[in-house]
């Protein structure tokens, strides 16, 4: 962690939106933005990359599939056969139209949930996790950026000023 | 760059003068207020409703299900009843938030919390039927395939009822996911307005710690696009998969293939209509008539009109297919239906679904909400029949005209139907107290395009915001104790009641030895004449609060520390 951050209230988000633009047009880097909304196009503005969730709820809906097929292949081709209502479990490929709804739902059931526990560990989301917003106003209306200072303190501060901030702090660490 | 534009055609979705922090207020209020008279009291009724429940669940489980109204001809009727008009209840929630964000339709986002609350506390009554037939509903554990100490016994995948606990499971499962992280940012936002330390851990604890960084929202946003994509195929699927459970069998009138389409358009119907009559009693009581305006009615009675028509579509298409099938069979199902005994549940079924619905094509009757109130209710009185013919007429009358019967239920059937109906309806309540009741931080970023205030001022042709450039600036220093002074206001009132104290006659005590006073606050405190423990002591509720308003420092601090039980202790060892 740097000595000096700032951290920039706004509490607007198209103000926020046009200070993001122009402390990137300064090439300066921006720690972090906390908001009490999505505020849509703001991860582009701030050079994030785009998310891979998505992704991994495909891969994990694969898995729920794979797993699916292969449970009810061996519990009722391979394990015990039943002959129920004169329909005998000969082959899978048999038998297979009555395993679709159980197929899709555990697709489902993987690729949902894994990808929300995929959500929250990336995201350190969990019971008797403490919150990290800075201020309790970023739940409410107030919007703050992040950024860290070398050596530059007063020329951010006019820009941020300059932005529209309502509101500056300039955390100095001692330790 | 976010645009904020919408067609000026478009009226409000959010009335009255309202920016960012009005929202936060307004869906706070009911959580942060106390309950009125009229909440305890919908609340006692539901609550005894639930326990007269409760307690009918108890006697089938201890006698046996023969408590129940079934007999060899109807063998299954208000359980599997109850149980499909719940789980067709739920199915709005998850059209509302899933299908209408595919959609984007802005206006579901002051419905959405509350109707996907109804689908997970509407499912849970509905899974609660097939476990109590069960019968010893402790072994309800045996529908899940996990290798067991009787060889092997597997459970059967060729089953619709299997089909429907894995259905069921993965419905209530997700949908309660979709719902939490839903609720995490607005967990968020009650928990940093709380004031009292009891609620901020709770919600601090309910927010799994929502910090709200750019690159949460980019995933939040991300999950909660690729949830609305699973779940609707699911809902689609899960009541598909229970009308399976009728329209796999053989019998008259359940043998049908329109029945997936079908109920799942009955399902909409039904759970519309009840998201109705939550909503119009929910906007009343707790205030939110700017947020779920007259318009979110209106399109609800659209949909209940369009899913209404749907419904008697089906209810015709059948009744033609049952006569041109020429199975004479499945002709006397159907005319035993709309003719025999049950006559009048299925005229009843057809006024309710098919003909009080039209009225909506009229604005001023959908536009109404004493009569949107009044046409929600008969829709669901009307559901709950549609299932109660499809089940027990085609039951009743059976291949072997000696032992055609009717069904009346019992006490217990009734007993344990009401008592859904209370423990939904306490857990309603229950959420409509503590929740936060409208997806807040969804509502706020569509204030700009959606907003009264936003819309006016771009009709007006005015900005939607200005660039100020009179931010102010301060300093934080961390890792060493702030020397700066505090200033001192006007504590005279404080002294006055805690008693002064003369420097020159009396002891000065170490009020650091309180716990929650450090140095800083010492300082403070001196600051305001307060030296001894003796003054400490005397603190109320009305010092303390005089106190906070001087310092600033830790609103509710000194009292929940109760540094006037210490000062007292400190005071009496001294002696």
């Amino acid at each position: 962690m740097a000595d000096t951050i700032i951290h920039a209230y706004y509490d607007d988000d198209d103000v926020l939106m046009h200070a993001v633009k122009r402390v990137k047009a300064k090439k300066l880097h921006i720690e972090e933005v906390y908001c009490p909304f999505p505020v849509h196009g703001l991860d582009k503005a701030m050079g994030l990359e785009p998310t891979r969730i998505a992704i991994t709820s495909f891969m994990y809906g694969c898995l729920g599939l794979t797993v699916a097929i292969v449970m009810m292949k061996f519990i009722m081709i391979d394990d015990w056969p039943m002959d129920i209502g004169g329909k005998p479990s000969f082959s899978y490929i048999e038998n297979m139209p009555a395993f679709v709804p159980v197929m899709f739902e555990l697709t489902v059931f993987f690729a949902a949930h894994l990808m929300v526990i995929t959500f929250y560990l990336r995201s350190r989301l969990w019971p008797f996790k403490e919150a990290e917003n800075p201020d309790p106003r970023t739940t409410d209306d107030h919007f703050i950026m992040e950024i860290e200072v070398h050596n530059n303190e007063d020329e951010l501060k006019d820009l941020l000023l300059d932005t529209g901030a309502v509101e500056l702090n300039i955390i100095k660490n001692n330790h | 760059m976010a645009s904020h534009y919408e067609a000026p055609i478009r009226k409000p979705l959010v009335l009255g003068d309202k920016g960012y922090h009005e929202v936060s207020v307004d869906i706070a209020a009911p959580v942060e207020g106390r309950a009125n008279k009229m909440w305890w009291i919908v609340f006692s009724i539901a609550l005894a409703a639930f326990l007269w429940g409760v307690g009918a669940i108890i006697y089938t489980v201890s006698t046996g299900i023969g408590t129940w109204g079934l007999n060899k001809t109807v063998n299954w009727a208000w359980d599997i009843t109850n149980f499909v008009w719940w789980v067709g209840i739920g199915h709005a929630g998850t059209l509302i938030s899933a299908v209408l964000l595919l959609f984007r339709q802005k206006w579901r986002m002051a419905i959405n919390r509350s109707a996907e609350a109804m689908t997970i506390f509407s499912v849970i009554q509905a899974v609660l039927f097939p476990i109590i037939h069960m019968g010893r509903p402790w072994l309800a554990y045996w529908v899940v395939p996990i290798p067991n100490q009787f060889g092997s016994l597997w459970v059967n995948f060729n089953s619709p009822l299997l089909w429907d606990v894995f259905a069921i499971s993965t419905y209530l499962s997700v949908s309660l996911v979709f719902w939490w992280t839903g609720l995490l940012p607005d967990f968020g936002m009650l928990r940093d307005r709380a004031v009292k330390p009891f609620q901020k851990k709770i919600y601090g604890l309910l927010s799994f710690g929502w910090t709200g960084r750019a690159k949460d929202w980019q995933r939040f946003e991300e999950v909660s696009l690729v949830l609305a994509g699973l779940a609707t195929p699911l809902v689609l699927s899960v009541h598909t998969i229970v009308s399976f459970d009728f329209a796999t069998s053989v019998i008259p009138g359940w043998h049908t293939t329109i029945f997936p389409p079908y109920f799942v358009a009955g399902a909409i119907f039904s759970g519309f209509a009840m998201v109705q009559t939550l909503l119009i009693i929910m906007r009343k009581v707790s205030h939110l008539e700017d947020y779920i305006t007259v318009q979110h009615i209106e399109l609800m009675n659209i949909v209940i009109m369009i899913t209404g028509s749907i419904v008697g579509c089906a209810y015709i298409t059948e009744l033609f297919i049952a006569w041109y099938s020429g199975v004479e069979y499945e002709q006397y199902a159907f005319l035993n239906r709309a003719t025999g005994p049950y006559w009048w549940a299925y005229l009843l079924m057809m006024t309710c679904n098919v003909v009080s619905p039209q009225v909506m094509w009229f604005k001023k009757i959908r536009t109404s909400i004493v009569i949107s109130f009044i046409i929600s209710i008969v829709v669901n009185i009307g559901m709950w029949f549609e299932r109660f013919v499809i089940i027990v007429t085609s039951l009743h009358r059976d291949y072997l005209p000696s032992s055609w019967t009717m069904f009346s239920p019992t006490f217990v059937d009734i007993g344990i139907f009401i008592g859904t109906i209370g423990f939904f309806f306490v857990l309603f309540l229950l959420y409509s107290r503590t929740f936060p009741v409208i997806a807040q931080a969804e509502v706020k970023s569509i204030l700009k395009s959606s907003g009264d205030r936003y819309k006016k001022l771009r009709d007006a042709g005015q900005p939607l915001y200005t660039i100020k450039k009179n931010g102010i600036v301060r300093e934080t220093v961390l890792g060493e104790e702030s020397t700066a002074a505090t200033p001192v206001k006007s504590s005279t009132g404080l002294i006055k009641a805690l008693g002064s104290f003369d420097k020159e006659t009396q002891e000065v005590d170490d009020l650091k030895k309180v716990k929650g006073i450090g140095p800083l606050m010492e300082k403070t405190l001196n600051g305001l004449g307060i030296y001894s423990f003796l003054q400490l002591s005397k603190l109320t509720k009305t010092e303390y609060d005089l106190l906070d308003s001087i310092t600033e420092a830790f609103p509710g601090r000194a009292q929940r520390d109760d540094w006037a039980g210490q000062a007292k202790l400190l005071l009496n060892n001294k002696n």
